[in-house]
């Protein structure tokens, strides 16, 4: 186990460092980057917290639609096996599975995407009063 | 090549075309792109025996890069489009001798491009009234070039069309999914969702006319009074003239102004309206919605293929790398719009 700062306490003083130092104190083309740097930290630190959250509900959508499967353990593992469930979907969307029921389909990606712009876009989903 | 060194070369080039004298001042570099370099010069050339100040761009295009069009054929495509009376930088002299390398001159215009400040800051709120009209009487004008050398012009065989014996929607499509199949590095089931939408219901194609390809805000100049010009033509080939309204309206160019989906500055309704108008051409809101679920996909597409110099090494780029987590925002507009939300 690490000491203190957590990962947490970490990515928000770098990300503060970039907005609030570095951000002001450059101009045009490098303060946009800085700009662009300082909200990936902040996406990574969404991320970190709600991954497992996150992974869950997209596994068990992806049970309902293809069937159940055992979740693999290890961030490694279930990213591959994420993987191959959507290749599969894939296969059966182009196949033309879901043109007559497309409801349950629908809404098992809207969360998947909904649950990807909690991370990277908030805004979006502010827009469109998705956010509850 | 050095400053001078454009002037000097370029002076004889000026002096065969206009008739006169000619000082070149003022040579610099604006961009230095990976497909051609961008130069800003003054020139003063003698007209009815009066000196004339003209502000021009050079473009010098780069051996071996990937690009739509030769320098050639963008000055021809520019003639045509200017010819059927969009705005567009009015294309002066073209060669290739006199630089070494293919290169065209065109006429300098100043403006505001960058959509955030056009959708938002107080001084375009007239051009935001204006705008709606004249896009539309823009794309109506582009939608009229011929395309085949009609009253006299050079025909635009260069740019990219439907495939013989398919429609100009079904060749598009084509086109869009094997890009994506290609390019991809992770399965994305809204874009399968959105790729079986559109091949569901693919319009009967209208005319083939000339299609912009990438008419939006930020690619046009705009200035507090209204619209400047149209840019940005790389992306330019024949097709369905639909296909530039769909794309007009796809929510990455709207910059945060969502309630208005044209460009984030007005309705559909405005657009449809004012196009029908000015083109002659019927609108169905259907047909529209069709390019414009396929616009949004075709961008999402486009954050793949960005991102990948990322994921393959050839840029570091923190630029590059966050376009990546942007292809999850067209995937959420894909489902709104196939789901019948917001159109």
């Amino acid at each position: 186990m690490q000491d203190r700062p957590t990962i947490h306490e970490l990515l928000r003083a770098v990300e503060s460092f970039l907005r609030d130092d570095v951000v002001p104190a450059t101009e045009g083309r490098r303060q946009f980057l800085a700009r662009v740097a300082a909200n990936a930290i902040g996406l990574v630190e969404r991320e970190l917290q709600g991954e497992a959250e996150h992974a869950a509900r997209e596994w068990a959508g992806l049970d309902a639609l293809l069937g159940a499967e055992p979740m693999p353990g290890g961030r490694d593992a279930l990213a591959a096996a994420v993987r191959a469930r959507n290749e599969a979907l894939g296969a059966r969307i182009r196949a033309g599975e879901y043109d007559a029921e497309p409801a349950a389909l629908l809404a098992h990606v809207r969360a998947t995407v909904r649950d990807k712009l909690l991370v990277t876009n908030r805004a979006y989903l502010e827009a469109d009063g998705d956010l509850g | 090549m050095k400053p001078e060194e454009i002037a000097a070369r370029l002076t004889p080039l000026l002096e065969r075309e206009t008739g006169g004298p000619v000082q070149i001042a003022n040579v610099r570099t604006m961009t230095g792109g990976a497909t051609r370099e961008a130069w800003s010069l003054d020139a003063t050339i003698s007209e009815a025996g009066q000196p004339r100040d003209l502000g021009l761009v050079l473009l010098i295009f780069r051996p071996g890069g990937q690009r739509a069009f030769s320098a050639r054929d963008e000055f021809r495509l520019l003639a045509a489009t200017r010819a059927a009376g969009a705005p567009v930088p009015k294309p002066m002299f073209v060669g290739e001798a006199e630089l070494g390398r293919p290169f065209y001159v065109m006429e300098r215009l100043s403006g505001e491009t960058i959509g955030r400040r056009l959708v938002r800051e107080e001084r375009f709120a007239e051009a935001r009234r204006v705008l709606p009209v004249q896009l539309a009487e823009a794309l109506a004008a582009i939608h009229r070039v011929p395309l085949d050398g009609r009253s006299g012009s050079d025909p635009l065989t260069f740019l990219p069309r439907p495939e013989p014996g398919k429609s100009a929607v079904a060749s598009e499509l084509v086109r869009l999914e094997a890009m994506y199949r290609q390019i991809a590095v992770e399965p994305h089931p809204a874009f399968e969702i959105a790729f079986r939408w559109l091949a569901e219901r693919q319009p009967t194609s209208s005319d083939v006319a000339l299609v912009h390809g990438d008419f939006r805000i930020g690619n046009v100049m705009v200035g507090e009074e209204g619209l400047r010009a149209v840019l940005d033509w790389e992306l330019a080939h024949a097709g369905d003239p639909f296909e530039d309204l769909g794309w007009l309206c796809v929510r990455s160019w709207r910059f945060g102004v969502d309630h208005l989906p044209m460009g984030g500055i007005a309705r559909r309704a405005e657009l449809f309206d004012a196009y029908a108008r000015a083109s002659g051409r019927a609108v169905d809101p259907e047909v529209v919605r069709f390019w414009e679920v396929y616009g949004n996909l075709r961008w999402g597409v486009f954050t793949l293929v960005q991102v990948r110099s990322f994921l393959e090494g050839l840029s570091s780029s923190v630029e590059l790398a966050s376009i990546g987590r942007r292809t999850a925002e067209t995937e959420w507009e894909l489902l709104n719009l196939i789901e019948g939300k917001g159109f």
